[in-house]
């Protein structure tokens, strides 16, 4: 068996006939930034949805840390922390709120909870903030908050969908440098999902390039830079862009982003203000 | 932004707790933990926010004040003696509990919209477990606007019972009641997965499960059919044991228990049964 953070062999699942993640395979190291990155569509949410046991998957496709997502999930999301793509931090509570329920369903002793609540907020810098309603927070604050959410319980492997969707280039930035501030101190591993091609390469240690449902191509962002110059023999340097478009070959454009992908991405654009 | 862009951002803060995975709590202790912690989030909000609680105490209070009195002096419902008011006092607690709880599934669907539930359902928190946990969340929320409602009976000077153990059964009753139908109103959102059709259907049987029940108006003098239908509604049976335990009047407060009881179980199966549909 296996004790990478995360394997997944043959991952298939399908909405209503149509295959969202099709044949996919995904080995994420721990300790490492992992990259999973794509257009809209193409089934990066639901590939992170079924490694966090929110979509049933059949037992032997998926382990976290070798245990089976489906032979035993309460064991698995002890070790996960998730930040789903939408602004997941409740409106009506406080940040400090927000971040207690998490170490009350984590289990976080009552003696403890209150000193590891404030560490978690300190360690995304919303101490200060930490007694107002979550409401009056911009989005890269709710974002940070979230982060704080998922820390409280001391996960192994941090998982976040689309982190900087919709937020402004500063606020992309400041989410960026919490999370490898975070991965420093605790060592934890951190599968992030996004389809900023410009993040991936800044931020992850490696990437894998995701199509219609299947991860395409795989390796260090630097490793598949040069190895889609070389293949077109220039001295050029290739962005994660380029090879994408390679990996993908036509029909990108017209592909991808149904309505309900649009719609959600909306949202959480407009709650970012 | 203030500090160097230069330096890449560290982790000043102590974090030492944060390296350190909790202890999990053992099989049995989870249910209960769950249902505080639930409980606790809506206590909050209630703390940050109680306009809702204001603008709920109005329907009652008009019931009480203008069909209450009405019927009062009109005496045209058998009360067994009773002021008309008096019998009518318990029925609209149990009616301002029923509406909050019946459209609790509205915040379930709100909070899967905005990625919250399936963030609850990464937890170790067994699907079981959080629809308990905001089942009693919602009875909660429902026995603080029953103690409003209770509070403005009394000003109406309905002679309501003081006694703390009697009050406390009315608590559990209600709370019962409010876990059953926020689980009603779960497994609809369950099945219909929108605020609109949830707000739709909500509509169409809160006036149902209520003139269905015998809140303003003793079995007896209900048409047949009627009293077949109340006589499975479990809002019924939350009057029948209110009417018991703060007025006094004959009540079959063990049978009332045992069903709310059931039907608070079988709504927390349904509902979670249906849960994994809304985090799809």
């Amino acid at each position: 068996m296996t004790s990478a953070a995360v394997s997944c062999t043959g991952l298939t699942y399908a909405f209503a006939g149509t295959k969202a993640v099709d044949g996919f395979d995904l080995t994420v190291e721990e300790g490492e930034v992992f990259g999973l990155l794509g257009p809209n569509g193409a089934g990066k949410t639901t590939a992170i949805r079924c490694i966090t046991t929110l979509l049933p998957v059949p037992a032997g496709m998926i382990h976290v840390f070798g245990r089976d997502t489906a032979g035993d999930p309460m064991a698995v999301r002890r070790l996960l922390g998730y930040v789903p793509q939408q602004l997941s931090a409740d409106a009506n509570l406080t940040g400090r709120e927000n971040v207690t329920l998490f170490a009350r369903v984590f289990d976080v002793a009552r003696r403890e909870r209150a000193e590891r609540v404030g560490q978690a907020l300190a360690a995304v810098d919303l101490t200060d903030a930490a007694d107002r309603l979550a409401g009056t927070y911009s989005g890269g604050m709710i974002r940070r908050l979230e982060l704080a959410q998922a820390l409280v319980s001391a996960p192994r492997l941090l998982i976040l969908d689309e982190p900087t969707i919709g937020l402004d280039p500063i606020a992309r930035t400041g989410v960026w440098e919490h999370i490898n501030a975070v991965r420093e101190a605790t060592g934890m591993t951190v599968l992030v999902t996004t389809h900023y091609m410009d993040e991936a390469d800044q931020y992850c240690d490696r990437v894998g390039l995701m199509h219609r449902g299947r991860v395409r191509a795989l390796g260090t962002p630097g490793e598949l830079r040069r190895g889609l110059a070389e293949k077109r023999g220039t001295d050029t340097v290739a962005t994660l862009e380029d090879v994408f478009r390679d990996v993908a070959g036509s029909g990108l454009e017209d592909e991808g982003g149904d309505f309900r992908d649009v719609r959600s991405t909306r949202r959480t654009a407009n709650r970012v203000g | 932004m203030s500090e160097a862009p230069a330096a890449p951002r560290t982790v000043s803060a102590d974090i030492g707790l944060l390296l350190k995975p909790p202890q999990p709590r053992a099989g049995w202790r989870l249910l209960p933990a769950r249902v505080v912690a639930m409980c606790a989030v809506e206590l909050q909000k209630l703390r940050h926010d109680r306009t809702e609680l204001y603008t709920r105490a109005v329907q009652p209070a008009l019931w009480l004040l203008i069909f209450g009195q009405t019927f009062t002096r009109i005496k045209a419902i058998p009360t067994h003696g009773l002021p008309y008011i008096d019998y009518l006092a318990p029925g609209i607690i149990a009616q301002s509990a029923m509406f909050i709880a019946i459209f609790y599934g509205i915040q379930i669907i709100w909070e899967r919209d905005a990625g919250i539930l399936n963030k609850l359902l990464v937890t170790p928190t067994p699907r079981s477990a959080l629809t308990t946990g905001k089942a009693f969340a919602a009875g909660v929320k429902s026995l603080i606007q029953a103690v409003v409602v209770i509070v403005i009976a009394a000003l109406l000077g309905v002679s309501l019972t003081w006694n703390p153990l009697k009050l406390l059964g009315v608590g559990a009753i209600v709370i019962l009641g409010s876990a059953f139908f926020s689980c009603l109103s779960m497994t609809i959102a369950g099945i219909v997965l929108s605020r609109d059709r949830l707000m739709g259907i909500g509509q169409a049987i809160t006036m149902p499960l209520f003139f269905g029940s015998n809140a303003l108006y003793p079995l007896s003098v209900m048409p047949g059919w009627l009293q077949a239908v109340s006589k499975v509604n479990p809002l019924s049976y939350e009057v029948d044991a209110l009417r018991g335990l703060l007025l006094g009047t004959p009540a079959h407060l063990s049978l009332d228990f045992a069903v709310l009881a059931v039907a608070a179980a079988l709504g927390i199966t349904a509902a979670s049964s249906l849960l994994g549909r809304l985090a799809r």
